[in-house]
């Protein structure tokens, strides 16, 4: 259970979403809607915790969230199975790390590819990477930053499916994204929750 | 926390630069001294303590401003950032890394340039023990610095003099070890008190790493 | 009402504009009086002959040179802790008001240091001492000028001289350290206070206050224009999404 109550969000000492309220239970996923600028990016990063709330809560199950932006944060030189063990090693210590990476590669139809070199990937592999690493995570709660940007239909239908698993499984999904992913999910157009000029900016004070 | 290490370790040695560099760079400095001051064999012997610490606190400068800032290009920092990893743990393991690319080869090689220098040989076991115990410093310090100005485009320049100053303590000690030793007195003070200032950063500085890259991912 | 609330940038703006050019005059009239009873005022020292009277300049500024670093820790520390804004542009507002301070030392140090010991520079611990703190001065503006966002770079600058605090008292006992290693304690000492006697105390007392008053109104002074500034940028930016 994700609950998100009176948030306001800033982007730069600025306020851009303020009264943000939602709530996203087990098994459903939220698409992020509104256009360029609105503030998506800046809701996700205050969800997944990288920058402080101005005002409000973001509630869910501590230890339970798991992060992907626009960056992959896919090192060169690595393969891309280290690149996935790596992130399998960080989010479960050791152990089992193996056979979800296996499972996270053969979601991804990765599986050709995990000896190539992070650097020498087109953009949508890239990507696909970047997803994949989602899954070895194993976490429940995913806030996804444009996730389908540079994947082909197929791609996007493998993505698709996996999140249908991930969310079937229980999984909470809160995604900005502009295209159709096919899933039976709400949306929630953030254009209503922009934040008027004089909302609590760090430079109110000077006004 | 020893995945972060190992990879940035492996991430070292394939991008190439991460070992080679700064040794390279810190012979080519000890070699130009001479032709800077001359060739007397007093003289070189009586500044190759001083040479031999600058010299390698140089090299150490010369990689920081990459402990962050690939990561943080990358998008990976911010990941780990929202990862189960405490940042603390993270500035901690750069820093260690850091100190096996640099400070460690640097402490390896420094005996074989004190000879280029004609260093005292009663100094070469304190040259050794002040770089091993005084090094790990550096790199806590340095990469406390590279965290403030990870998120600045020239940063370079600034983070050198940001952390410079910051070495002065760790310079005095380690330098002062090493003469000491050359000149036949007790070199226990200066090695105890550079101890201290290496026990010293490890414990502060990655809270004040891990608060500085808060604020610079937010 | 809560001391606090003198913080507030708009009540800031309206107390300090009637306190401000008294500041500045008090300052003028300390400095005047004392730099004058100082020079012409007092004999000369049986050791040092009229050199002895830079200690009129020296002495304060030096420490002057320290106390706005230590202002700046506090201040810091208040815009850590409370996030009052005028806090942290009061620490940026002090930083090149400390650096003029240790200059100032510095220079009148070496012309004192000439006549007296026949160098303008040597290596003692307490010169060696502001040459450091200087340059940590240096390295704290540039730290400002370098960050764009104003918050970003207070909250960067605070742990910078908080880390720069501690870095700095150490350095001071590592020169100590050092150079009693290098001279055996045979360096040179910088202690005016040791043989002060009250006709040379008085003056300085009253140059030490011209001193600390005209920090306080160069530090207003310079708040203030940080203040506006900010206050011009986030006019902008209202106007800009307007």
């Amino acid at each position: 259970m994700l609950t998100v109550s009176n948030l306001t969000c800033a982007r730069g000492g600025v306020p851009v979403l303020s009264g943000v309220s939602f709530e996203v239970a087990s098994g459903d996923a939220l698409i992020l809607r509104g256009p360029n600028g609105i503030g998506k990016t800046t809701l996700l990063r205050t969800l997944a915790g990288l920058q402080p709330a101005l005002v409000g809560t973001v509630d869910y199950p501590e230890d339970a969230g798991a992060y992907a932006s626009h960056a992959d944060g896919i090192k060169a030189a690595l393969t891309v199975t280290e690149n996935l063990q790596f992130w399998a090693d960080v989010y479960e210590g050791s152990g089992s790390g193996r056979t979800l990476r296996e499972t996270a590669l053969e979601a991804f139809d990765l599986l050709d590819l995990h000896n190539r070199m992070g650097g020498t990937l087109s953009a949508g592999q890239k990507r696909r990477l970047g997803l994949a690493r989602l899954a070895v995570t194993a976490r429940k709660v995913l806030f996804l930053d444009e996730p389908t940007v540079s994947l082909d239909r197929p791609s996007v239908k493998l993505f698709a499916d996996w999140l249908h698993d991930h969310l079937s499984n229980g999984g909470i999904a809160v995604i900005a994204t502009h295209i159709d992913l096919g899933l039976d999910a709400p949306e929630l157009d953030l254009t209503p929750f922009k934040a008027a000029l004089d909302q609590g900016g760090s430079d109110e004070a000077f006004l | 926390m020893i995945a972060l290490l190992l990879r940035d370790l492996r991430l070292a040695v394939r991008a190439g630069g991460g070992f080679g560099l700064g040794l390279a760079f810190f012979l080519i400095v000890v070699v130009l001294v001479p032709f800077g001051v001359g060739p007397e064999t007093e003289l070189l012997s009586r500044i190759a303590p001083g040479i031999l610490w600058v010299a390698s606190l140089l090299a150490a400068l010369l990689s920081l401003d990459r402990i962050f800032a690939l990561d943080y290009e990358d998008g990976s920092l911010a990941l780990l950032a929202t990862s189960p990893l405490p940042l603390e743990g993270v500035a901690l393991m750069k820093a260690l890394a850091h100190w096996i690319t640099t400070g460690l080869p640097l402490t390896i090689a420094a005996p074989a340039l004190g000879f280029l220098l004609s260093l005292a040989p009663e100094a070469y076991v304190f040259l050794l023990l002040s770089l091993l115990i005084g090094t790990p410093a550096l790199s806590m310090i340095g990469t406390f610095g590279a965290a403030l100005t990870v998120g600045l485009r020239r940063g370079g320049l600034l983070l050198s003099l940001l952390v410079l100053p910051l070495y002065v303590p760790t310079l005095i000690f380690g330098a002062e070890a090493v003469r000491r030793g050359a000149d036949a007195l007790d070199p226990t003070g200066a090695l105890l008190l550079l101890g201290g200032i290496t026990a010293g950063t490890f414990a502060l500085l990655p809270f004040a790493t891990a608060a500085v890259l808060r604020i610079n991912l937010r | 009402m809560s001391l606090w609330e003198y913080a507030n940038p708009k009540r800031f703006m309206g107390w300090t504009r009637p306190v401000l050019p008294w500041t500045f005059a008090l300052a003028g009239l300390c400095l005047a009086v004392g730099l004058i009873w100082g020079f012409f005022f007092t004999p000369d020292d049986f050791r040092q002959g009229s050199t002895v009277k830079i200690i009129y300049l020296h002495v304060p500024a030096a420490l002057m040179a320290i106390n706005a670093w230590i202002m700046m820790l506090v201040a810091s520390l208040i815009w850590v802790v409370r996030r009052h804004h005028v806090s942290a542009l009061a620490a940026r507002a002090a930083a090149p008001v400390g650096v003029v301070m240790t200059l100032i030392a510095l220079f009148t140090g070496g012309i004192w240091g000439q006549p007296m010991w026949g160098t303008y520079w040597a290596w003692d611990p307490r010169l060696t001492s502001f040459l450091i703190l200087f340059l940590f001065y240096l390295g704290y503006i540039a730290l400002w000028e370098a960050i764009e966002d104003p918050d970003t770079a207070a909250d960067l600058t605070s742990v910078l001289c908080m880390v720069g605090s501690i870095f700095a008292i150490l350095s001071r006992y590592a020169v100590l350290f050092w150079n009693q290693g290098l001279h055996q304690g045979a360096s040179l000492s910088l202690d005016a206070e040791e043989n002060v006697a009250d006709v040379f105390w008085f003056p300085l007392l009253v140059c030490i206050a011209g001193f600390v008053l005209l920090f306080i109104a160069l530090v207003l002074m310079r708040t203030r224009t940080e203040i506006r500034v900010r206050r011009m940028r986030a006019l902008e930016a209202r106007m800009r999404r307007a």
